[in-house]
């Protein structure tokens, strides 16, 4: 009995330490960018907007955040729209060598996001494609093109199949079918899919960082903010990117994984 | 006769869905990787590439002492960081599984991996507000009098595994929870009742169960830790370089692009050889 009650203490008090641990610098980074003065550090003097303010009013800043949405959403739709279509074919047809291809669309996914934006840049230089925001969601759509098509592929069950079939007998096109009839059965998967990638882009930095010349994503433009060393700015910032992913994850949360849940 | 051409057409229309991806990931993954192969087959004169279709870079890298440290020093912080996490992240997902009721876990679950969606950069710099000279450690410690002088606690490699730690305990968790919450409560209760102890349950039934979660757990780790550069950049400072700041350094300053490439090329055969050693815990399955 004592010594039950003594696991069950121990059990929280580990449960409490690790939540802080994982915590504590995000608390840290979003109090002090409320700071009342010039150091985001101990001691707090007191509340204050004006870093948001001077956020808000940095063009540069902004700008990258423009650049960085806009990457974002167009990676992840192009991501989206050739995984789908490639976890059609592969799951609905017979194809040579199926586990080779699966095997390459993949592939990605085991190498470091610095091998895929180096193997960019050298190809890019020898070709004399010059960088852009262009080159940048490239390499995005090269990291979440596996994720995409994993997850996609992954729910395509065999009870779709059947619905399909049905609508092919009834005289559907197969474009019909697979926009009209597969699409909206896996619409929770390529909303996740989608939202995810959205959030990888939008946090990824260094494909963005080599691939980019003059306009530049957030992450790059916080990482140049950071030569300033400490700075209540910076903490503002990186608040704002905090919470834009906490909102894609709580939509994906309440909107697409509680569904496929009840499933 | 008939559905032979059937299944010609069908496979056709197949080719069709499925040749977009193939061919983006050829032209933007696949010939990339040849391009940068080759270049860490040429040499460098002055600004100018030449091919030289040797091995010269690769035997440079383990001539230098300072390349080669670089990738020693990856593996020993790669390899501290997975230990580290896996001993933090059971526990923690076993009493997320055990402890906390069931409606609650998913909500635990999510708050365990929140922070995981903030950007590397910002994650990294957050933890420079902890650790600097005047951060909240430091500060914390001095202010109730623990220490008189602020410690040396970034710009280190325990800050740099630090940094590290914290990210992927978030992971850690996530699979080895999969894994326990998958494995049937009939089995320890067998093995309980065939006379083993709390300890024999968890080592030869509990443990060997969760072994896929953890591999796949700590192969992430050791892939996304290997090639990271933002975390030992912000956090370890230049004292000593992890092989992506070498890399970087060959880009930037000294605009070295075959050795980069050839620095990359070795990366990329040390997570190789990392897959092979936990390949058979890695089997991607469809639903």
């Amino acid at each position: 009995m004592i010594s039950s009650r003594f696991s069950k203490l121990l059990s929280w008090a580990y449960l409490i330490a690790l939540y802080g641990f994982i915590f504590l610098p995000v608390v840290v980074l979003v109090l002090f960018s409320f700071q009342d003065g010039r150091l985001p550090v101990p001691p707090f003097n007191g509340a204050t907007l004006k870093w948001y303010g001077e956020v808000f009013a940095d063009t540069r800043l902004m700008s990258a955040l423009g650049n960085s949405l806009m990457v974002a959403i167009a990676s992840s739709t192009i991501a989206c729209v050739l995984g789908f279509c490639a976890a059609y074919g592969l799951a609905r047809f017979i194809l040579p060598a199926s586990r080779l291809q699966r095997g390459l669309l993949v592939a990605p996914m085991t190498v470091s996001y610095l091998i895929i934006a180096l193997g960019l840049l050298s190809t890019f230089n020898w070709l004399g494609v010059s960088l852009s925001l262009w080159t940048v969601a490239i390499g995005h759509v090269v990291i979440n093109l596996p994720l995409c098509f994993a997850i996609i592929y992954a729910s395509m069950g065999d009870h779709q199949k059947n619905i399909e079939r049905a609508a092919r007998d009834l005289g559907a096109a197969e474009w019909q079918v697979m926009t009209q009839i597969s699409a909206p059965m896996l619409m929770p998967s390529i909303l996740a899919a989608f939202f995810l990638s959205v959030t990888f882009s939008w946090d990824e930095f260094i494909i963005s960082f080599l691939l980019s010349r003059f306009d530049v994503t957030l992450p790059v433009e916080i990482w140049s903010m950071l030569r300033s060393g400490l700075n209540p700015k910076t903490n503002a910032i990186g608040s704002i990117v905090f919470l834009v992913s906490v909102a894609l994850l709580l939509i994906l949360e309440l909107s697409i994984f509680r569904r496929t849940a009840k499933k | 006769m008939a559905s032979a051409t059937l299944e010609t057409r069908e496979n056709r229309r197949a080719w069709g869905f499925v040749t977009p991806a193939l061919l983006w990931t050829v032209a933007f993954f696949v010939i990339p990787f040849i391009v940068m192969a080759a270049i860490s087959l040429a040499t460098r004169k002055g600004r100018e590439l030449v091919m030289a279709w040797n091995l010269d870079n690769y035997i440079t890298f383990f001539e230098k002492a300072h390349l080669l440290k670089g990738l020693f020093v990856s593996l020993e912080i790669t390899f501290t960081v997975t230990l580290i996490s896996v001993v933090l992240a059971y526990p923690l997902a076993w009493i997320i599984a055990e402890r906390i009721p069931q409606k609650w876990q998913r909500m635990a679950l999510i708050m365990a991996i929140l922070p995981f969606w903030t950007s590397y950069v910002v994650r990294s710099y957050s933890w420079l507000l902890v650790l600097a000279k005047n951060g909240v450690i430091n500060n914390t410690l001095m202010h109730i009098g623990l220490i008189a002088e602020p410690l040396e606690l970034a710009s280190t490699r325990s800050a740099t595994v630090i940094g590290f730690v914290h990210f992927f305990v978030m992971l850690l968790t996530l699979t080895i929870y999969a894994n326990l919450v998958q494995m049937p409560p009939n089995y320890r209760r067998a093995a309980a009742d065939l006379g083993a102890n709390g300890f024999q349950v968890f080592w030869h039934v509990v443990l060997p169960l969760t072994l896929p979660g953890i591999m796949v757990g700590a192969f992430l780790t050791f892939v996304l830790c290997i090639g990271d550069y933002i975390t030992p950049q912000i956090l370890g400072g230049n004292n000593e370089l992890a092989l992506p700041q070498i890399i970087m350094l060959q880009l930037g300053r000294r605009a070295d692009f075959p050795m980069a490439a050839t620095l990359s090329i070795i990366l990329m055969v040390v997570v190789t050889l990392a897959y092979i050693a936990c390949a058979r815990w890695l089997k991607m399955e469809r639903t």
